[in-house]
């Protein structure tokens, strides 16, 4: 339902929430859609038979452990154990893993559980659900605006991480903070030189830019990260190892 | 009507007591943002003010502008204060009609020429549609051209004649326009609303007889004292949509009880206005009172601004077409990027193969 947004008179709430947001919605469609498409069919050729599994033509394969894996035991093997830390990195990374859940549970429950977001959702799904008060709302988005400011720092002091990072962490981290921030500002009113339906115009016009560098960054992890973790558990089950 | 007697005089001659001018002072007072040291200056300009001439020229507009400030309930000291004025033409009001009206209006223009407070509501149709709308003949645009050379000061009463309202919806079939967007020579006070609320139209004029200025204004010409905070701020079901409580449609639960309009469309976080304060009818009620949200008449535009029962946050993200078609473009794209790779690998085979 698009009906009766007109140019003539447009304030910046009413851009945001109608052309920048119809064109972003189709960028980001594309974008996901051909990044999808290119995964899925640009495959690799396998050279080698498999190690860790039978092969076809009841030749045995050269199994490394009494049970041989499947690439699918492998593959969903590999989706729980990547979940949680690796035993031997675990004082090394156990901030930075677990900080990561405690902001995409946050962000989950602020994007679905928080009443105008659910209704952004519903107006596409056709259906509504229950959601939470807006000062819990408002709470997980000071927790996640709190971690990602924390794993920044983390990210600019620690000169390992400093010097793996490039142009799309950063440019990934600005864009997944804005929306945090100029929520909060709209809610809380912290609306310095401008009104609040300019801020709130801003709200949208970062979920926009969100959405246009989502497929084309690391944000597209978010769809990316389990058939990618499963196919890395996959290949190595394969090769006989445990990923 | 003439305009020599003051304020005060009619007032009293009207039965007003001191007492009830003075809680209106005390009322207007607080409506324009003025500490209570103010109220006896108030109540002192407005009863020794001499009755300024006031002319209401209706344009292309329902009448219902008009309707909210003379169909209260029981007469009040607003009725009273647009009484003390001297209304000297209002054709919907007035009992004059035709050349006769007219020549008279005109030549009370001309007494009060650079004095007189020229108050319009309805828009102003334009171009080839000028005629489109017309009293006695003449077009309104030309009416107001001429009403406006003399005119201390202009209030647009009502969405329509503040920034072209209903009649300039999309597609606008007579080109209609605002006052603002026609008179840039005088001073205009714009008091939207679809109607506007009928305290906010006498406390401009009150301002007006108080200090014989404009008040101060907002960003689209707005007294601010009125216009100055959101209906959500104001609202007396904020506390629902604080708490997550709302109505879900307009006869389930929470609509009899009273909870939050906002998923039902409600406008009332970008609309600025008076009416969760003042409301209508000697404050008995208003629109989300009776249980209906906002629908945001007080902004430019807002006709204009897709379904007032869709909630401010569902974005006009696109439609199925839309979605069918950047998914099949994303395919396409996709489609081609892997067989270029495959290509390439089939080289990069064929090339370690012949090595």
């Amino acid at each position: 339902m698009n009906e009766g947004l007109y140019w003539q008179g447009m304030t910046l709430l009413d851009f945001a929430r109608g052309p920048a947001f119809r064109w972003s919605v189709a960028i980001f469609i594309v974008g996901v859609i051909w990044r999808l498409t290119m995964l899925i069919l640009a495959k690799r050729k396998r050279l080698e038979p498999p190690k860790g599994a039978p092969v076809a033509g009841g030749t045995k394969a050269v199994a490394t452990r009494s049970t041989p894996p499947g690439e699918l035991y492998g593959g969903l093997t590999t989706l729980l154990t990547r979940s949680a830390p690796a035993h031997e990195l675990e004082k090394n990374i156990v901030f930075q893993h677990y900080s990561g859940y405690a902001w995409h549970i946050s962000m989950f429950i602020i994007l679905f559980l928080g009443t105008p977001h659910m209704l952004f959702f519903a107006d596409i799904l056709g259906f509504t659900w229950p959601t939470l008060p807006g000062w819990i709302i408002t709470f997980f988005t000071v927790i996640t605006m709190g971690i990602l400011l924390v794993l920044f720092a983390r990210r600019l002091m620690n000169p390992v991480l400093r010097k793996i990072s490039t142009w799309d962490d950063y440019i990934s981290w600005v864009i997944a903070f804005l929306p945090f921030l100029t929520g909060f500002m709209s809610v809380a009113h912290l609306t310095p030189f401008m009104d609040y339906e300019t801020m709130l115009g801003l709200h949208f016009l970062s979920v926009c830019a969100l959405l246009i560098w989502f497929p084309f960054g690391k944000l597209m992890h978010a769809l990316v990260i389990w058939p990618s973790r499963y196919k890395v558990g996959a290949a190595f089950a394969r090769r006989g190892v445990r990923a | 009507m003439a305009a020599s007697n003051t304020v005060g005089d009619v007032l009293r001659a009207n039965g007003v007591s001191r007492r009830g001018f003075m809680k209106f002072c005390a009322a207007t007072a607080s409506m324009m943002a003025l500490p209570p040291s103010m109220v006896s200056a108030v109540a002192a300009a407005i009863d020794s003010a001499k009755r300024p001439s006031v002319f209401w020229l209706p344009f292309q507009e329902c009448t219902g502008c008009t309707e909210a400030l003379t169909r209260s309930h029981t007469p009040t000291v607003e009725n009273l204060i647009f009484d003390a004025i001297s209304l000297d033409y209002h054709h919907t009001l007035m009992a004059a009609s035709g050349d006769r009206a007219e020549e008279a209006m005109y030549e009370e223009m001309e007494k009060n020429y650079g004095n007189y407070l020229l108050l319009v509501d309805g828009s102003i149709p334009t171009g080839d549609y000028e005629n489109y709308s017309c009293t006695n003949g003449h077009s309104h645009l030309s009416m107001l051209l001429k009403a406006a050379k003399g005119a201390a000061a202009i209030v647009s009463i009502g969405t329509c004649a503040a920034y072209g309202g209903i009649p300039k919806a999309n597609p606008n079939p007579t080109q209609a326009v605002g006052v603002q967007d026609l008179i840039k020579d005088k001073p205009i006070i714009n008091v939207p609303g679809c109607p506007p609320v009928p305290t906010v139209m006498t406390g401009v004029l009150a301002h007006y007889l108080t200090f014989g200025t404009i008040p101060e204004l907002d960003k689209f010409g707005r007294p601010m004292a009125f216009f100055g905070q959101s209906i959500h701020d104001r609202c007396y079901r904020r506390t629902f949509y604080d708490r997550g409580m709302f109505a879900e449609t307009f006869d389930d639960e929470g609509a009899k009880k009273g909870y939050c309009l906002f998923k039902v469309g409600c406008k009332g976080p970008v609309t600025y206005n008076a009416c969760a304060t003042l409301k209508w009818n000697d404050g008995v009620s208003w629109p989300v009172q009776s249980g209906h949200g906002c629908l945001g008449c007080s902004e430019p535009d807002f006709w204009d601004k897709g379904s007032f029962y869709r909630p401010l946050s569902a974005a006009y993200w696109g439609d199925a077409k839309t979605v069918g078609i950047s998914a099949a473009a994303g395919a396409a794209a996709g489609l081609a990027a892997a067989a270029l790779a495959r290509g390439k690998q089939k080289k990069a085979q064929q090339q370690e193969e012949q090595a």
